[in-house]
């Protein structure tokens, strides 16, 4: 490498103009998509994707129902223009499948499956733009979805990379910082503090791990309190929309009187 | 604040005047005066998320939408918290449907199976529709044979629609349905909406005749059906009720007026789901009245603008 970018200088600073401990700029848009019945874009800084699941529905392969509780199916599509280069993935692609494998697996000890017995839940995830920590937006997504589509939750889970560089721990990599530094993605159920995911693809010091698993979990707590009120904006805008209508009570009331009409003939 | 001279007012009455006047909520609302009393006032609309500790499970028990650990109720999905005694639920903001039995649903064949039909009902499982639940030709009451098994299909194929009624539960939870009335049956002459349950209010008839030539069913599960209006005496038939008109596949002619309705209402109450507004006969009839003075097409509708339009004047006129 001719020039090499500089992970952290001598300021504190990194590439693009974070310290070591900042995360990167979320939002979340919850807004219907489609049919499905619950959907959520998620951005980390230039890392996109949206996610849309369907369910709790009766399951399409036989093969695939459990009698006493309800299947969660992941599938994962990467956008051919999500990455710097173009690049095509098939279907098939290993590390789609792994991803989709450990997304299915972060969820299943959360979602209340065992309410929808022999029933499927399906989650599409589409990566629309890929800058680094791509299992935590994606993982991220898959919450919002779920909660958006009224599936029971144990807890939101929220989901943090880290890394270290020398050493120096940080937190949200981008794709540069990703390809340069040892990392670990973290996913934390923020009430009760529990991890339900920890996977690493790189090679970490033993005495980094802890701090750096730490951190990771102390940020889950912030990124949860972005999820948590965007799902609470969403929740009450709907609630006002219904109350728009004519009042639940209205109706009521207007029967009511036509019913005591009644009873005294 | 009135006070009322002949009755002596108590001290502690001063900032909740109205507290005398209706003692038994008064004695309900004294028990809740801990901390969580915030949590269910204002006729129980507090808003909760999954992992949000509501109260002690102790002093209540948990409903759908909860769940208890380490003593705590907590909230499992979005929604709102509603309260009934000592019983907390979170009724979830959007979901799938959840049947009761007698509620009305508008399904869709999706399999056919020995002595069943499955049927797709918007509900976390698809439906079933036994052989001996629904009418038989010839004659309403008689028993099923042989044949009818092996001619299911003449009733009712796959991609058919049906209204139905929610008869019982399986073990597993999923719905048997029965169409053993002549209000039920295949569905024809209309096409279908789809809108999120939660806007269907219960009614005291889901069948709704608009008088612009059209007929609604509102399916509890947020299938819709919009079609031409059928008048009351056909619809009956006669004694012994026609087989080849109830199980038909076939369209009557269908006029251009007609049509032009069915597309109109159908738009409405997509305008009206994709802002979250409850339907109603009352309000679709303003909407209706409303898009006509409007002179638009029937399209237009759907145009962000317009249906802005729509929602807040027929909002503001209820």
């Amino acid at each position: 490498m001719g020039s090499r970018v500089e992970i952290l200088n001598e300021g504190g600073f990194r590439s693009d103009g974070r310290r070591q401990y900042e995360l990167r700029d979320m939002t979340i848009d919850l807004s219907q998509q489609g049919s499905a019945d619950g959907s959520a874009v998620v951005t980390h800084g230039l890392t996109q994707v949206l996610v849309s699941v369907f369910g709790p529905r009766e399951a399409k392969m036989r093969s695939q129902t459990i009698h006493d509780r309800a299947n969660i199916n992941v599938e994962v599509n990467v956008a051919a223009f999500s990455t710097g280069e173009r690049r095509r993935r098939t279907r098939g692609d290993k590390r789609i499948l792994e991803l989709a494998a450990t997304i299915k697996s972060t969820f299943e000890p959360v979602v209340q499956t065992n309410l929808y017995p022999r029933s499927q839940i399906d989650v599409f995830v589409q990566v629309l733009q890929q800058d680094g920590g791509l299992l935590q937006a994606c993982i991220n997504g898959t919450t919002l979805a779920l909660v958006n589509a009224g599936i029971p939750l144990l807890d939101f889970v929220c989901a943090v990379t880290g890394g270290v560089h020398e050493t120096a721990p940080m937190l949200d990599l981008t794709l540069l910082e990703e390809n340069d530094t040892p990392n670990v993605t973290v996913a934390v159920m923020p009430k009760t503090g529990k991890v339900t995911l920890v996977t690493m693809e790189t090679r970490l010091h033993v005495d980094r791990f802890e701090k750096i698993f730490r951190l990771a979990g102390d940020a889950g707590k912030v990124i949860h309190g972005e999820m948590k009120s965007a799902v609470k904006t969403r929740t009450s805008a709907l609630v006002t929309a219904m109350g728009s209508g004519p009042r639940v009570g209205a109706g009521d009331a207007a029967d009511r009187d036509a019913d005591e009409r009644m009873n005294e003939y | 604040m009135i006070s009322f001279t002949s009755f002596p007012i108590q001290p502690d009455d001063i900032h909740n005047g109205w507290r005398a006047h209706h003692p038994d909520i008064a004695e309900d609302t004294l028990m809740d005066l801990d901390d969580e009393q915030e949590l269910f006032e204002a006729g129980g609309s507090k808003l909760t998320y999954p992992g949000e500790s509501l109260t002690s499970s102790q002093s209540y028990m948990r409903g759908h939408g909860t769940y208890v650990d380490n003593e705590e109720v907590i909230a499992s999905v979005a929604g709102t918290v509603e309260r009934v005694n000592k019983l907390v639920t979170v009724r979830a903001i959007r979901t799938r449907y959840n049947p009761e039995v007698g509620d009305l649903v508008v399904g869709r064949i999706t399999e056919v199976q020995p002595r069943r039909w499955k049927v797709d009902a918007n509900s976390r499982q698809d439906a079933v529709l036994m052989l001996s639940s629904v009418n038989l030709p010839g004659g309403v009451q008689r028993r099923k044979l042989e044949s009818d098994e092996l001619q299911m299909r003449t009733f009712f194929e796959e991609g058919d629609l049906l209204v139905a009624e929610v008869q019982a539960f399986f073990s597993d939870g999923a719905m048997s349905l029965h169409t053993r009335s002549l209000k039920y049956g295949k569905l024809r002459n209309g096409q279908l909406v789809s809108i999120p349950p939660i806007l269907v209010r219960r009614l005291k008839s889901h069948f709704i005749a608009l008088p612009c030539g059209v007929d609604l069913i509102l399916g509890l599960n947020g299938y819709i059906w919009v079609s031409k209006h059928v008048k009351e005496s056909d619809q009956e038939g006669e004694e012994g009720f026609d087989t080849e008109a109830v199980y038909s596949n076939q369209n009557d002619e269908i006029d251009e007026s007609t049509r032009l309705a069915i597309s109109r209402v159908t738009n409405i109450i997509r305008v009206l789901a994709s802002r979250f507004v409850p339907l109603s006969d009352t309000l679709l009839l303003e909407a209706y009245e409303w898009t006509v003075d409007q002179e638009g097409g029937v399209k237009d509708l759907l145009q962000e603008d317009v249906g802005d339009a729509l929602v807040a004047t027929v909002t503001a006129r209820l």
